[in-house]
């Protein structure tokens, strides 16, 4: 990478952060006056999305996916109101589509055109989901971004990408890890990370967990 | 126009300056680096910059197509293989294969780009400027060229077809505009003259009889 | 490569601007840059689709940020970096911290400046007869290839219909990664705007690229 890609990078560190900091500020302050918003309104989305809402609701759905074999078969009839039950609904857990990892098929989830989403059982997408490289790449090259994430797929699986270019929502039920039979769903939910969800990455074994 | 019209970012305007230095800085370094290790003779870049600074423009071009407009059989012979053609003027600069001119008519209009980086008839035009090497031109010309006329100031008859070449390969191409009325009788330096450069583009026309005192 | 280079088509880039009585250089440095540029294209081996290809692979942001000498000199940087011509500390240093290869064609000197100042040619001996005449209808593939092509991504899986020929020329999709010539056939292929924008397209474009015969198929 040429010195010059580093330099605009550190310059936007520095001073850009509190520049930003600033202007967000400024925004605030002149919404408030304006009589727009109340802070504590404020708060409570940022606080929501901080504390209240993330992987875990997605986790515990796949592992009651994985436990309750009706469940399972309602998720993927009906992802929204399967969710819904669960008490995980609002902004954008209407059209959730559910999609099932097989050993013959392995689904990965995209928007390439922005940063959907599936929120409300995932949280907030990372930086990583929203950014160039994924989006550019995961419909064309999606081994190779599996690879950026150690994961090496067996060459006879199929990939199949789904780009979320409307507001349907896809949730990646990962396949259930051996060695787990009778455990409790809240104890399965322990192996069901993130990224599992999003097709980037595999659930967990039952010796990673610590 | 600011200087460095090519950036958008606000914040460049404040560290412009000392962005610019910096950059000459480095220039200068890689020179030194490269006369260092006897990869290049300053004295030879000298040559090639003093050449396109005051040698080679839009006048060897403008030339060309003054004789075009006079000499109907020279004008037969740009259209069939302009290289070939040019290659018979003596007062002209050699100019390299693969030259095509293209005719304006009152059914089409002609417009170059090379939406890819920014080819061009160097030799005929001298170095391109840099509306002609950014954005905004490389993506709307093949889209939205009436949009992009517009933004020059020429808007077409209705009934006139537009047709954009993309120079994507090493073939360049040169606009042959049509002669404006009122010109008849004029020498050959007169007519070139008239002749502007984004004309020979496609994102002009030439310049009336009237205007012709610069 | 899909590169943000490949820009036919794209939207949100503005007006086009212009400056009246452009200078050819708006700084002293753009003329060196420009200068050292055709120096190591005609003695430092470094062909004109591999310094293309520099170019279209710098980072997207600063591709889009940087102005048009700026791109020429960070990718004659970085390509001399990458052939070992010169290396990062020497840049930092701006001096020669060690002895480096030759050239293939010698010091870039006063007896090489005619011979850059008019292009060479590209043409070069047919290998086989053109695939396809003028009137032919044509199919652009849909390549996408990671490394350099001059097929845009706007006229990829279009039908057009080839109006010249123009002879053999050095294929850049391979020259630019050093693979020699591979000379192919070069077309003028035009396309109607509609086909290739939509209905909602002005009926009086027409749009033509210069389309190797790799990229052709008849339609």
């Amino acid at each position: 990478m040429t010195h010059d890609h580093h330099e605009h990078h550190h310059h936007e560190h520095g001073s850009e952060l509190s520049e930003m900091q600033l202007r967000t500020r400024a925004l605030e302050s002149i919404l408030l006056e304006k009589g727009y918003i109340e802070p504590a309104a404020l708060d409570e989305l940022v606080e929501t999305y901080e504390k209240r809402i993330g992987p875990r609701n997605g986790a515990q759905v796949v592992a009651k996916a994985w436990a309750d074999p009706e469940f399972r078969k309602w998720l993927f009839m009906d992802g929204t109101a399967a969710v819904g039950s669960l008490g995980f609904g609002g902004r954008s857990a209407n059209h959730l589509v559910a999609l099932e990892n097989t050993p013959t098929v392995h689904n990965m989830v995209v928007c390439t055109l922005c940063s959907c989403y599936p929120w409300a059982v995932l949280g907030l997408p990372p930086l990583w989901y929203k950014s160039a490289p994924y989006r550019s790449r995961a419909v064309s090259d999606p081994r190779g971004v599996l690879r950026d994430f150690g994961i090496e797929m067996p060459k006879d699986t199929e990939i199949r990408i789904w780009d979320s270019t409307a507001e349907l929502r896809y949730l990646v039920v990962p396949m259930r890890p051996e060695g787990t039979e009778g455990w409790s769903e809240e104890k399965l939910a322990d192996l069901v990370t993130r990224d599992s969800m999003i097709g980037t990455g595999l659930a967990k074994r039952p010796e990673e967990l610590k | 126009m600011t200087h460095d019209h090519d950036h958008d970012h606000d914040h460049h305007h404040d560290h412009d300056h000392s962005e610019l230095t910096e950059t000459q800085l480095r220039v200068r370094a890689l020179e030194t680096v490269l006369t260092e290790k006897g990869y290049v003779e300053p004295a030879a870049l000298d040559a090639i910059v003093e050449a396109y600074e005051t040698k080679i423009g839009p006048r060897n071009g403008a030339r060309v197509v003054a004789k075009a407009w006079t000499d109907p059989a020279f004008k037969k012979a740009l259209l069939e293989d302009a290289t070939k053609a040019i290659g018979t003027l003596g007062h002209v600069s050699r100019v390299g294969d693969h030259l095509i001119a293209v005719e304006n008519t009152p059914k089409q209009h002609n417009m170059i780009v090379c939406t890819l980086c920014s080819c061009y008839p160097w030799e005929m035009l001298g170095l391109p400027p840099i509306w002609y090497k950014a954005a905004p031109y490389r993506s709307r010309a093949v889209k939205d060229p009436r949009g992009v006329l517009a933004d020059f100031g020429v808007t077409l008859p209705k009934d006139t077809d537009i047709r954009v070449w993309d120079s994507t390969a090493e073939t360049r191409f040169l606009v042959l505009p049509m002669r404006p009325a009122g010109t008849e009788g004029w020498s050959e330096e007169q007519l070139a003259e008239i002749v502007t450069r984004d004309s020979m583009i496609g994102t002009g026309v030439p310049k009336a009889p009237e205007e012709k005192t610069k | 490569m899909n590169g943000v280079h490949d820009m036919g088509g794209m939207d949100g880039f503005g007006r086009v601007e212009v400056e009246q009585n452009e200078p050819a250089f708006h700084h002293e440095w753009e003329g060196r840059v420009m200068a050292m540029v055709r120096a190591m294209g005609a003695n430092g081996g470094m062909n004109i689709d591999a310094q293309r290809f520099s170019r279209e692979s710098l980072p997207p942001a600063v591709y889009l940020a940087s102005s048009y000498y700026k791109k020429w000199f960070l990718a004659l940087e970085q390509s001399m970096i990458d052939r070992d011509m010169i290396a990062s500390d020497e840049i930092a240093a701006g001096h020669s911290l060690r002895q480096s290869p030759p050239l293939k064609r010698g010091t870039f000197s006063m007896d090489d400046v005619k011979r850059v100042m008019v292009r060479g040619s590209f043409g070069r001996e047919p290998q086989a007869a053109a695939a396809f005449a003028i009137g032919d209808q044509v199919r652009t593939k849909n390549i996408n290839p990671v490394t350099h092509t001059r097929l845009p991504r706007y006229a990829r899986g279009h039908t057009g219909v080839i109006e010249r020929i123009n002879g053999c020329h050095v294929f850049p999709d391979s020259n630019a990664q050093g693979k020699g010539d591979n000379p192919q056939w070069l077309y003028t292929v035009v396309f109607s705007g509609r086909d290739l924008w939509g209905a909602d397209t002005d009926p009086s474009l027409k749009v033509s690229i210069e389309a190797f015969e790799p990229y052709l198929e008849r339609a």
